[in-house]
């Protein structure tokens, strides 16, 4: 149980939104590590669906390179929507 | 009557009670993370399922019983769980096997459970029915992959199969109770579960290459209140606070 690979489990609370990353965990294959996500992971409903994904087929960007990677994009707030009128309808934005 | 239906009751609960008090003793101690929560999860369904039929016990008793004094009161000889419940977590092997061919067995008496004529009895079998569906498909898939595994998980898991399907037979005994429920429309005629369950345990061992013990002596016992030597262990440490502190609660 200790060459189990690792995966990354994204569950969907509810109907409508979208899967969000919740954490990972050991399994030998997907099945299992759909199993185990059910146990570690839903115990207290937390959801409706269940993604899973091997964590080595994550490619992340390198933190030594966050300065290039997102300092950038801190000093343009006019790129944030923040200067419409939302209507009150609109949920999850 | 109601002593009947209240011996009945013990016939299916203390299964629940005692396999979920087994199960529990993994807790933190189980081969990895994951499986050790998917098994506690597994006791804590059984537990759940054990409170309500407690309840109606309680209800049916009267005299200031309840939940914690149906279970944790009574003397061995009244335990009315099968023998292979009561069975040691001796490796993961033995305990997957053991969970395996309680599972097979639980889901088919509660599908029938389901019918019958006392309300409370067919609501709670229709509650528990999905739980034990997870439990089935959860032990029924490690009994594939380890038969069907690594040369040491195949011995291993064989051994354990071997080593517990004497215990399986005592599942499809009629006690009186039951009788006496079958004919109020109450019980289930667990005679009639055995055929199936032999086959559906047989095709999914064969899946999982291993092979059907062909054993003719089997063990029982435990409907009776005649347990193995592991019950008073597990007594001994299930009832050590209500007989220590009597009356304590939370």
């Amino acid at each position: 149980m200790k060459n189990w690979p690792l995966w990354e489990v994204f569950i969907r609370s509810k109907n409508g939104l979208e899967h969000r990353h919740c954490g990972s965990l050991h399994a030998s294959d997907a099945t299992m590590a759909l199993e185990n996500a059910r146990d570690v992971y839903t115990r207290r409903m937390e959801g409706v669906s269940i993604w899973v994904v091997p964590s080595a087929q994550i490619t992340a960007t390198n933190p030594e390179n966050n300065g290039e990677t997102f300092e950038p994009a801190m000093d343009k707030a006019y790129r944030h929507p923040t200067f419409y009128e939302l209507p009150d309808e609109l949920k999850h934005m | 009557m109601n002593n009947n239906l209240i011996q009945y009751i013990y016939g299916i609960a203390d299964n629940s009670l005692i396999l979920g008090q087994r199960l529990g003793e993994l807790c933190g101690h189980g081969p990895s993370i994951e499986t050790d929560i998917a098994l506690t999860n597994i006791s804590l369904d059984l537990l759940g399922q054990t409170r309500s039929y407690f309840q109606y016990v309680a209800k049916l008793q009267g005299n200031g019983a309840n939940e914690d004094t149906v279970a944790f009161l009574r003397l061995e000889r009244e335990y009315k769980n099968v023998l292979l419940v009561e069975q040691p977590n001796t490796d993961f092997g033995y305990s997957i096997t053991r969970q395996f061919l309680f599972d097979v067995f639980h889901l088919a008496l509660l599908e029938e459970l389901q019918k019958s004529k006392d309300e409370m009895l067919a609501a709670i079998a229709k509650k528990s029915i999905k739980e034990v569906l997870y439990h089935t498909r959860f032990s029924s898939d490690w009994i594939k992959r380890l038969g069907d595994g690594t040369e040491e998980s195949h011995n291993r898991i064989q051994t354990a199969i071997n080593d517990l399907w004497i215990f399986t037979d005592e599942l499809f005994h009629q006690t009186d109770a039951d009788k006496a429920m079958i004919a109020e429309g109450i019980g289930v005629d667990v005679t009639l579960l055995k055929i199936n369950y032999y086959k559906k345990v047989s095709s999914i061992l064969e899946e999982a290459t291993l092979q059907t013990p062909s054993i003719e002596y089997f063990q029982k016992g435990g409907k009776q209140g005649v347990h193995s030597e592991h019950m008073g262990f597990i007594l001994t440490e299930l009832q050590y606070m209500q007989r220590t502190y009597p009356n304590m609660t939370w």
